[in-house]
This record gives C-alpha cells, sequence and structure tokens, in this order.
C-alpha cells in the first residue's frame, strides 16, 4: 500500500484474533520479509504451522514461539504461568515433537505486580514443566513501569527433537482421512468469557489448559496420523477450515458427534456465541489414515485426557478449502469465526 | 439481541430477578413480563428482560401438539394430551380462539406526536 | 452437539425429518414454487446453523426480508449517534450496532479515535452505567424493533437517573411486511411472523393483514422443529388455496399479547413515518420518544449537527435495501464475498449478526449441499 495508506492504517485488536486478519498480517507484512528456502528447513515461516522444522543430520529439531497475554491472569483450571507452558509443549507436540528438549521463558512484568502473584504463576510453570517433562533452561525478565504494559507477558519458546522426517504438520490430510477431536472443544474460550462477565455458573466451567505431549505420544503410536495441530485461537472452526485449506481438501464433520461439555454449550447458547469457535489450550485435532482411526481413539480413550476423544468427520475430495457440517437437521458450512471473537484469551 | 432464551427463576427481588438458564445464572427485569412470576416459573429472556412468562406444561403440551398434528388431526391431539376440546391452547386461527378475553383489544403503538 | 442440549425437545432431529418429509409431499401436491417470507434475524440464524435451507425441496424458497434491526438502521441515524459520540457524550450501545458504518464511520470507529462509546447487553445495562458515571451525558443509542422497545420504555418509565438519555431509533415490523406485501414485483406467498416480536405484540394485529392482502401468517418459534413446523402450516394454507392466521407459537404468543410490555411502549413512544435503510418511507415504523419524555430524549437535549459525508463509494452498488425486500439475494450482489466480507463490510446486512449476507457469508447457501 502507499505509505500514506500504510501511515493511516492502525493495529486492531482484530490482527490479534489468530483468524483472518492476522493472516492477511503474516502473510502481507510478516512472511515476505522473512519467509522463504534455506537449506534444511523442512517446514519454514510460509507454512505458518505450528513450529518450525529444520533437519540436521539425521534428526529433526521443531522449534516455536508464544507470547502470553491472557486476562485475567488467573481463571478456572489455571492462569497465565499453565498456559504459557502448556501452549508451547503443545505446539511442539503437534508438530511430533512430544519430548521437549528446552524451553525458555521471558517475563515483561508490569511495576507494582505482587511478587506473590508472580511467584504464583513460576508455581504454576513449574508444574506444568513437571507434567510435561520438561524444563525452563533460560529465559529474561523485564519490569515496564506502571500502566506501560498489562500486568504480566509471558513469551516462551520451545525445542524439541525427533528423528528427521517424522514431523507431523497440520497439511497433510488426504481425502478418506478421519478427523479425530481428543476431548470436549471450547472449554478454554467459553471458560475466560464466563470469568470477564461475571457469571455465576452452577455447572463446572473450567478451562482444558494442560500439556497434551502424551496424549500425542499415544496417538502417534497407535495408529497413522497424517495432520495434527491444536485449535487454540478461533477455535475448532478455525483449525479445521486451515487444515482443509492447506491440503487442498474438503472436509465434512458431524456436528452431533463433536464432544462438548454441557456446561460450556449452556454458555455459549446464552451468548450467541458458538463452542466451536473460541480458544482450547489442551485438545487436539487429528487426521488420522481410516485404517487406523479407531485404533488411535481407543489410546487416546486410554489417556488421562483422551478420555472423551471422538471421530467426528473425515477429509474429503468436495468443497476443497471449506468445511461442512452436518448439524443432524440439515447441512451448512462451518466457517471461520471474523475478527476478536473473545480478545486476549492465551 | 433478538436472544429469547427461556430461564427459571430462582430469586425475585422487586422487579429484579435472578433466572438459571441451563445452569448459568443472570439477572433478568421483571417491568414487562405482564404476569405475575414466582420462583419457578419460566420466563423468556430477551435483552435482560422478562418478556414472557413460560408454563411449563405448555412446554410439554407443544410437544404432543407436534407430534400428534402430523396426522392433521387437531382435536385427537388435544385428547391425547388430555386436554378438552376447546382448551386453553392459544393456537389462534384454525383451532379458534378458546378463551374469551374480558380485556380490551391488544394496544397497538400510538398516533404520532412527541419527538 | 453431543449434550445434553439435546434434552431441548425442540431439537430432536428424527421429528424434524419427519416434517421435513411432509413438507415434501406437500411441494409436490402443490406442484408450484413457492416463496415464504420471515422477517426476523433470529429465524435466519436458527435456518443457518441448522442448515434448514438444504432439507426442504428445492422449489420451496425461504427468504428473509426487512427482519434484521441492525440492518434496517438508516445510516443516517448511525450518523447521530457518531455526532453525539464525538461531541462528548458517552454513547451506549447493542454490540451490533457497534461495527455498524455510517456515512462517514461507525460508533467502533468512533471509540478507536478516542470518543466515549460503551457496549451493552440491555437497556438497565445503560442506566446503570449512567446511574455510576454522574459526570458524563450517557446516551442509549436504542435500536430493535418492538421486543427490544418494551426494556427501553420500561427503563425510562422507571425514573432514570438525569443524566441518561436515549436515541431513539427503534422500529415496528408490521408496517415493513404491508410495503412487501404492497411491492408490484413480490413474489411472497406467505409470511413466517417472527414469535418474540409477537410475543409482545400479540397475534391479533395480523388478523386485518390477512385479510387485506390475501396472504397467509403463521408466528413461528425459534428452535429448529418450530421453524420446520412454521412452514408445513403454511403449506397447509398454500395447499387450499385460503389464506389464514394461525399461531404455531403457543407457548410463548397469545392474541393480545403481552399487555404490559405494550402498554409501556404505548405510553413511552409514537409512531412516525421514516426511512428504514433501503426501504424508503415507512408509515407508521419508527418509534420516537413521546414529548413527556422530552427531557430524556437526546434529540431534544442536545443541539448536535450528525456527521455526515458521502460515504464509502461502494455503497452505490450496496444492494442490501433490495435484499431486505426480498428481491435480490447476497449472490446477486456484485460485492458479495469480494469487496463486501465481515472482515470489511460495505453494507449493514453484512456488519450485523442478523444480516442476511453476514449469514449467508458464514454459514453458505444450500443448493450445492
Amino acid at each position: 500500500m502507499s505509505d500514506d495508506a500504510r501511515d493511516e492504517e492502525t493495529v486492531t485488536v482484530a490482527h490479534g484474533g489468530g483468524t483472518g486478519r492476522t493472516r492477511d498480517f503474516l502473510e502481507d507484512s510478516v512472511v515476505p520479509r522473512f519467509g522463504g528456502d534455506a537449506d534444511g528447513l523442512a517446514v519454514g515461516l510460509d507454512a505458518l504451522d505450528d513450529g518450525a522444522v529444520h533437519e540436521i543430520g539425521d534428526r529433526s529439531v521443531v522449534v516455536t514461539t508464544d507470547s502470553h497475554v491472557v486476562s485475567p491472569l488467573s481463571f478456572p483450571g489455571g492462569d497465565i504461568g499453565r498456559l504459557a507452558v502448556s501452549g508451547t509443549v503443545n505446539d511442539l507436540a503437534v508438530m511430533g515433537a512430544t519430548e521437549p528438549l528446552s524451553l525458555t521463558c521471558s517475563l515483561v512484568v508490569e511495576e507494582g505486580v505482587s511478587v506473590g502473584l508472580l511467584e504464583d504463576v513460576l508455581d504454576s510453570m513449574q508444574a506444568a514443566c513437571e507434567a510435561a517433562g520438561c524444563a525452563v533452561t533460560t529465559g529474561d525478565t523485564k519490569v515496564m513501569g506502571s500502566g506501560d504494559v498489562d500486568g504480566v507477558v509471558i513469551n516462551t519458546t520451545g525445542v524439541g527433537v525427533l528423528p528427521q522426517g517424522e514431523h507431523v504438520p497440520d497439511a497433510g490430510l488426504s481425502p478418506g482421512d478421519k478427523l479425530v477431536v481428543s476431548g470436549p472443544v471450547g472449554d478454554h474460550g467459553i471458560t475466560l468469557l464466563a470469568e470477564r462477565e461475571g457469571f455465576d455458573i452452577e455447572g463446572d466451567l473450567t478451562s482444558d489448559v494442560a500439556p497434551v505431549n502424551d496424549l500425542v505420544a499415544a496417538a502417534l503410536d497407535a495408529g497413522t496420523v497424517t495432520a495434527m495441530t491444536d485449535p487454540t485461537r478461533g477455535g475448532l472452526s478455525t483449525a479445521l477450515n486451515e487444515m482443509a485449506r492447506k491440503a487442498d481438501v474438503g472436509a465434512l464433520v458431524d456436528e452431533t458427534a463433536v464432544p462438548v461439555r454441557d456446561s460450556v454449550a449452556a454458555t455459549g447458547e446464552l451468548l450467541g456465541i458458538d463452542p466451536f469457535d473460541v480458544a482450547n489450550e489442551g485438545t487436539v485435532v487429528f487426521g488420522v489414515d481410516a485404517a487406523t482411526a479407531d485404533a488411535v481413539v481407543d489410546a487416546l480413550r486410554a489417556t488421562p485426557l483422551g478420555a472423551d476423544a471422538a471421530v467426528v468427520g473425515e477429509a474429503v475430495a468436495e468443497h476443497t478449502g471449506r468445511v461442512v457440517l452436518d448439524t443432524g437437521f440439515g447441512r451448512r458450512y462451518l466457517s471461520e469465526p471474523e475478527g476478536e471473537q473473545l480478545p486476549r484469551i492465551c | 439481541m433478538c436472544l429469547g432464551v427461556p430461564g427459571e427463576i430462582r430469586e425475585i427481588d422487586g422487579t429484579e430477578a435472578v433466572a438459571d438458564f441451563w445452569g448459568v445464572e443472570r439477572r433478568v427485569r421483571l417491568d414487562v413480563v405482564g404476569d405475575a412470576v414466582e420462583v419457578g416459573d419460566y420466563i423468556l429472556n430477551h435483552a435482560g428482560f422478562a418478556i414472557r412468562k413460560i408454563p411449563e406444561r405448555e412446554v410439554e403440551e407443544t410437544m404432543a401438539i407436534y407430534e400428534s398434528l402430523f396426522g392433521d388431526d387437531v382435536d385427537e391431539a388435544l385428547d391425547e394430551i388430555g386436554a378438552p376440546r376447546g382448551a386453553d391452547i392459544d393456537l389462534g386461527g384454525e383451532q379458534g380462539d378458546a378463551e374469551a378475553e374480558a380485556e380490551a383489544d391488544a394496544a397497538v403503538p400510538g398516533d404520532t406526536d412527541g419527538d | 452437539m453431543a449434550t445434553e442440549a439435546d434434552d431441548l425437545k425442540f431439537r430432536d432431529p428424527e421429528a424434524a425429518q419427519e416434517l421435513a418429509a411432509d413438507i415434501e409431499t406437500q411441494m409436490e401436491r402443490i406442484d408450484d414454487p413457492v416463496e415464504i417470507m420471515h422477517v426476523c434475524g433470529s429465524h435466519e440464524q436458527v435456518i443457518a446453523k441448522f442448515g434448514l435451507r438444504s432439507m426442504l425441496p428445492s422449489d420451496l424458497s425461504v427468504t428473509m426480508g426487512p427482519g434484521c434491526p441492525v440492518c434496517v438502521t438508516n445510516m443516517p441515524e448511525v450518523d447521530e449517534a457518531v455526532a453525539l459520540a464525538e461531541a462528548g457524550t458517552t454513547v451506549a450501545t447493542y454490540g451490533d450496532m457497534f461495527r455498524v458504518p455510517g456515512t462517514v464511520k461507525s460508533l467502533a470507529d468512533a471509540k478507536a479515535e478516542g470518543a466515549a462509546v460503551e457496549v451493552v447487553y440491555s437497556a438497565s445495562e445503560a442506566v446503570e452505567y449512567a446511574a455510576a458515571h454522574p459526570d458524563e451525558d450517557v446516551v442509549f443509542f436504542a435500536t430493535g424493533f418492538e421486543t427490544t422497545a418494551a426494556p427501553t420504555a420500561a427503563v425510562l418509565q422507571a425514573d432514570p437517573p438525569e443524566n441518561f438519555y436515549v436515541l431513539s431509533a427503534h422500529k415496528y415490523v408490521p408496517p415493513a411486511m404491508e410495503v412487501v406485501a404492497e411491492m408490484p414485483d413480490t413474489d411472497v406467498d406467505a409470511f413466517l411472523a417472527a414469535g418474540h416480536a409477537a410475543t409482545i405484540t400479540g397475534y391479533g394485529l395480523f388478523e386485518e393483514f390477512v385479510d387485506e392482502y390475501d396472504t397467509p401468517v403463521v408466528v413461528g418459534g425459534f428452535e429448529p422443529l418450530d421453524v420446520l413446523y412454521g412452514v408445513r402450516r403454511i403449506l397447509e394454507f398454500v395447499e387450499s388455496g385460503t389464506s389464514g392466521l394461525d399461531n404455531a407459537y403457543p407457548r410463548c404468543v397469545s392474541r393480545d399479547g403481552n399487555e404490559a410490555a405494550m402498554s409501556a411502549i404505548d405510553e413511552v413512544f409514537a409512531l412516525t413515518s421514516g426511512e428504514w435503510r433501503g426501504i424508503a418511507d415507512i408509515p407508521d415504523a419508527n418509534f420516537v420518544l413521546r414529548e413527556a419524555y422530552a427531557a430524556h430524549s437526546a434529540r431534544r437535549q442536545f443541539d448536535v449537527d450528525p456527521v455526515s459525508g458521502d460515504g464509502d463509494p461502494l455503497t452505490e452498488e450496496c444492494i442490501c435495501g433490495d435484499i431486505m425486500a426480498g428481491t435480490a439475494t447476497p449472490e446477486d450482489c456484485a460485492l458479495f464475498g469480494e469487496e463486501c466480507t465481515p472482515q470489511n463490510p460495505v453494507g449493514a446486512c453484512m456488519v450485523s449478526d442478523e444480516g442476511t449476507c453476514k449469514i449467508r457469508h458464514e454459514y453458505g447457501g444450500h443448493p450445492e449441499l
């Protein structure tokens, strides 16, 4: 765009929503500057996958990074610390690297935050690291003046290693592959919305935030996983649409087969927000070769976090790039949500 | 905006009530609900205001009517749900108005003046 | 979704399949295309969300008429609200009006530029804000149809704080149905009337409409079964060649409606003629505050010129008006899905969650499915 037009345009919350506008920004401004081929780069920036994959000798090294700006800092089921570790461990896991080698942790803290609160966050991070079997090996700490940053911002970068060629992209679906989710959908996003709105919830509403590397490892062992991603910002809708688009296939999903907790469905109904459109932080979407799909579901159900795993649909050759939802009544398209459904969700 | 959602009244405090919508509690105003409302009643919530009291039995009966009316026989349907013919279930139109309302005609917003 | 929400009896898929089969049989006997028009954004949402059109025979079309209160709010009305915000008042608005562009900008744009705009879920929330901020002049941008006018009336009757004002953009649907029924090129065979509006007004007011236009009206509810059942009832009229009125939402709608709500509306508002976006000059369909409430009327108390501009040049190609009148579909619009998307909307039909174009864009049409 012209310099004038560029100077007038401002960054909006929608740019951070994780769907269309974020993607446009990445494709227009980031990828052109930094993307491109490089020796040994199996998965690079242009893939906009959950991480990058470098091939070094007989290994593949996966690198991923995330910044966490969730508000409120603490919510039912976890806090920003648990989220920071889980988010990065999970990004590594859904690239296939289920044994994280190393995590970094960069803290930006607002002056005036209580040390006790910070230590609670660090405690959560420690507990999540233990659950994931990894450690924070390096990091950084910065403090900004009161009002110059909101509370606590955490950036985590993760590195994982696996045998060369064994990484799993999110773009690997083929027609006929089954689509599997590891658990109920919408928990994190709906829980945070309810927190912010000050709902009195009778049913249990908690975030699903958790490291899922063990769960992913179980799936990888049990069958042939062709594609994987964790449906964070933008929810299941966005994840499925991206997987379909990147693989140039269509997807057909049985809405009645997708597990959703009653309390999540009810809260979503009340507010007109679809649980399919909001973030999950302890859930994985898999594309699985049809022959091994049942074995993968069984293996997931045997893990603590995968008890509700289910086949929810399949990749098809028709309507490439689009996801069709069978509602149990009629059929319709499942589209990505637009804009910032819920800002500062992760 | 047009979210007409049914909920069960749990508490009442003057013109305000707390209603339960499938396990989620929200406050609603009762100013224009048009009926006496008690704890345990179901109301239809729209933009934070109750706009109708829904007698619970009507939910059951409506379903039964739907199912019976596949066969297109209204009287049979009413019999099936144990309601007397000409029952107090307002289907209007062809079914006829069973209730003889003593009240004045429905108020329609009035003439043009003001503002 | 596989949840206990399935206990919501009005979402039983098997009953739905039976109704759909009945409808197919009816259409075979009718042996002619039928067009049913509904006038409610919530109906369009449930139809789209549950893919109901894909269950209906292809010669039965269910179109959306002027039933999106956001979409029919004229750009100059948005301009009034924007001007008030820029003049220093705090404008409280429902979320769905927040991003609707006026001729220059939306309230969201004004807020990003520093004006005070608050998104509220209810009229009472706007009043509470005014009470909590006595130093601010709080103007409630009161949009919506009659169902939403009742809460606005209620808060005005309940002695709101001095610093609370209302900018009324409320509208009344039945006159719009008449305008559509009178359009020379209309193919509408019957109306599915909005159940929640009828909860307030009662269905009695449709009796005259049915007689005058010889067009059946069925009042429908908002669960998927309610809609399918309403369609089936309409086709009974069409098949028998009679027009009539039926209440297919008896659990919420009665003949006389909610008299408390109606008298609140009548006490606070008067009806005047005005423009709806895309449908010029509808008689007696715009609610305005009565003289007795002048002290809380934003139009009376603030002397602010609306912002005004030539608007986005693309709006000249925008056919929201025709779409809302049911004489065109989103696919007929050259801008649909191209220059006009939910991310970059040109017209209100693409901004509002109840807008025909936005819903069509998100959920897709049905034929190819």
